[in-house]
């Protein structure tokens, strides 16, 4: 289920995020954090994007949301369900239609109650019962609503964060590191969670640095290296090593414990000191001089790289 | 020992009390050693140049060890001291009255004072700094800052000045000076009088104030409304209503307290400025007379009240910080 024969729940194309700094001396530089990144979850799509620390997987989600900090700017386009999205539109739909799964704890008030936090300060019945259940079925107990956000453990804090996005009725959930933390039960619950969700025709950005659990619950991987998706392949063509196109995927895939534990040294450049061309160049086993200059996406067989060599 | 669910809390406050006792001694040594190293004569500067000269050796004499010149300072901080912890401050040299009644006098003036502009200036400066934060980069915003900032740059003197030439000089409708009406029995004087001659230098303290707390609060906003329990709440399609009651009016309150209460000791350097340039009979004027009259009795007492002051209001913002922030009061940080 690769093709583009499905509608589409959220489509970006050409997103770039910079942020506005001012070095020593006022001088105010432009530093992209994230370049043309293209991505897109397709209706029944459970689509991750697996990248580095800092590759700018954070940015990505922040900035579908519209909630990036002000001194940092977005430019492309996204579409929902084959709307295009104004900054006002985006405001109508987050928490609603498009709900988010946070990173890490601070994105919780630290001085509100966990319940009342998850149920935004509603208090009718059925608002409450529904907090209740998600609780029962994340396995977290019950006088956890009474608790704040420093008086969880990291697994239960985890919990939380995923009962917010299940509080709404969404269509489009975009998870960012949902599972760090988690027992090995609970994060295979959460993903088996999300996955039902697709299953029932909505979407699911799962955002991951964890390539393996990508592996087992994801339609399709999309690669993100240095701001910018190099390669986007339905999960099958992980299988073997052959099947990928972009060189930085081969790499992750040899790294893989199951495919020989092959380390790749070397990190990936910081948004100040990109090359040119391609920015996986200086690491890249193939590079040639045509990779210093502008690098197209091609579809190579129902996927996408971003690499002029591969096959 | 173990008293129960607040021994947490009454350790802290035990605590905090020993500490504070300790910091007032070192504030009563440290205004002695001021006041014993400074290089005014108490005696000449009570007496006057003129008086000295017609002083017969022996009255000088007397007067010399009325002011204690002749003790040797280690004693004579001592005698203080161990009067002092038996609850008596001593006479002022100057007021030639018992210290404590000094101080009492003074003490309710100038509380008058302060709590006005205190109360005032973190009412005010706390709202403004709210909406300074929240509309930056808005007209609002910059109007607020940049009239903090002109009046956090002006010297206090100065600001007292152009006040005293707008409502006294120009408007003619308050009075220049003093905490009473020139001529009148004290007795006589009424609430209303009192008040008027309260306006100026109260006013004059909450400006300079609210300058300061204003700026403060603004800051702590902008952090605030960049936290990210803040963008959550706006990915989760809270209304900014919503958003500025629930999570941003919440967690300005912490860092609020601090600055209202640690104004405290900044109230109290403003009056001495304030009660100096309008006359206005308080502890900032007593103290500055003190100071330069050579009255250590009298400078020590003030000091160590006024020190007392600004501790006991630290204590009682971290002990509100106790009952807001739950981090504190259901963790253990009392331990
Ligand atoms: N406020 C900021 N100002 C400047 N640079 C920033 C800012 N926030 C993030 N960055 C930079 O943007 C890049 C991407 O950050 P982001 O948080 O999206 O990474 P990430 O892929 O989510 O990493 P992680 O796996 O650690 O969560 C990083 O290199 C980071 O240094
Ligand atoms: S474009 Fe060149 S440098 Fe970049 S991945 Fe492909 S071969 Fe390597
Ligand atoms: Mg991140």
């Amino acid at each position: 289920m690769s093709c583009m024969n499905h509608k589409h729940i959220l489509q970006i194309k050409n997103l770039s995020v910079s942020f506005t700094q001012y070095e020593k001396g006022l001088r105010k530089i432009d530093l992209k954090v994230i370049r043309n990144l293209n991505v897109s979850v397709g209706e029944g799509e459970l689509v991750a994007v697996v990248g580095a620390s800092g590759s700018g997987k954070s940015l990505l989600a922040h900035a579908i949301l519209g909630i990036l900090p002000r001194n940092c700017d977005a430019e492309g386009n996204i579409w929902f369900e084959d709307e295009l999205l104004s900054p006002k539109r985006i405001e109508e739909l987050r928490g609603g239609k498009i709900v988010l799964v946070p990173q890490s704890v601070t994105y919780l008030d630290p001085l509100e109650k966990v319940g009342r936090q998850v149920r935004k300060e509603q208090d009718e019945e059925s608002v409450r019962t529904k907090q209740e259940e998600l609780f029962d079925f994340y396995k977290l107990p019950q006088n956890t609503a009474d608790l704040y956000p420093f008086e969880l453990s990291g697994g239960m804090a985890r919990r939380v964060l995923l009962t917010t996005a299940m509080m709404e009725s969404p269509r489009l959930i975009i998870a960012d590191e949902p599972t760090p933390g988690l027992h090995l039960e609970a994060a295979k619950k959460a993903m088996s969670h999300f996955r039902e969700f697709a299953d029932k025709g909505n979407g699911v950005l799962l955002i991951t640095h964890d390539i393996e659990l990508a592996l087992e619950v994801a339609d399709r991987i999309a690669v993100f290296y240095a701001g910018t998706t190099v390669e986007e392949a339905p999960v099958a063509d992980f299988q073997s090593v052959d099947t990928l196109r972009h060189p930085y995927t081969k790499a992750l895939w040899r790294a893989l414990p199951q495919n020989g534990f092959h380390p790749f040294p070397g990190k990936q450049p910081y948004a100040k000191d990109m090359p040119n061309g391609c920015p996986f160049g200086p690491r890249c086993p193939q590079l040639t001089p045509e990779c210093e200059g502008n690098i197209q996406e091609q579809l190579i067989r129902f996927g996408r790289v971003r690499c002029i060599h591969a096959k | 020992m173990d008293i129960g669910p607040y021994s947490g809390i009454l350790k802290y406050i035990g605590k905090s009390i020993i500490k504070i006792i300790s910091l007032l001694i070192a504030v009563s040594i440290l205004s002695f050693i001021l006041v014993s190293a400074s290089p005014v004569d108490p005696v000449r500067a009570y007496i006057g140049e003129v008086g000295m000269a017609n002083m017969s050796a022996e009255n000088l004499a007397r007067l010399e060890a009325y002011f204690g010149i002749n003790t040797p300072p280690i004693e004579r901080y001592w005698n203080w001291f161990t009067d002092f912890i038996q609850g008596d401050m001593g006479s002022s040299l100057l007021y030639r009255q018992p210290v404590s009644s000094v101080i009492q006098v003074k003490f309710m003036n100038s509380m008058v004072l302060m709590m006005t502009a205190w109360l005032f200036s973190g009412l005010l400066g706390f709202i403004l700094g709210i909406v300074a934060g929240l509309y930056r980069g808005r007209w609002i915003d910059k109007a607020i800052k940049g009239y903090s900032l002109l009046i956090a740059s002006m010297p206090t003197f100065w600001l007292a000045l152009v006040l005293v030439m707008i409502f006294s000089v120009w408007l003619q409708i308050l009075p220049i000076g003093l905490s009473v009406p020139i001529g009148v029995n004290a007795a006589e004087v009424s609430i209303f009088d009192s008040i008027k001659h309260l306006i100026l230098p109260a006013l004059t303290l909450s400006v300079i104030g609210i300058a300061n707390i204003t700026l403060h609060t603004r800051e702590k906003m902008i952090d605030i409304m960049g936290e990210d329990y803040i963008l959550f709440a706006k990915a989760r399609g809270k209304s900014r209503f919503s958003i500025i009651r629930n999570h941003a009016l919440r967690n300005i309150m912490l860092p609020a307290i601090t600055l209202q209460f640690a104004s405290i000791s900044e109230i109290f350097g403003g009056s001495v400025l304030v009660e100096q340039v309008f006359s206005y009979p308080g502890l900032g004027k007593a103290a500055v007379s003190a100071g330069l009259g050579g009255d250590a009795p009298l400078l020590l007492g003030i000091a160590v009240i006024s020190a007392a002051l600004v501790f006991g209001g630290n204590l009682i913002a971290n002990l509100l910080y106790g009952i807001i922030d739950p981090r504190i009061r259901r963790g253990s940080a009392y331990e």
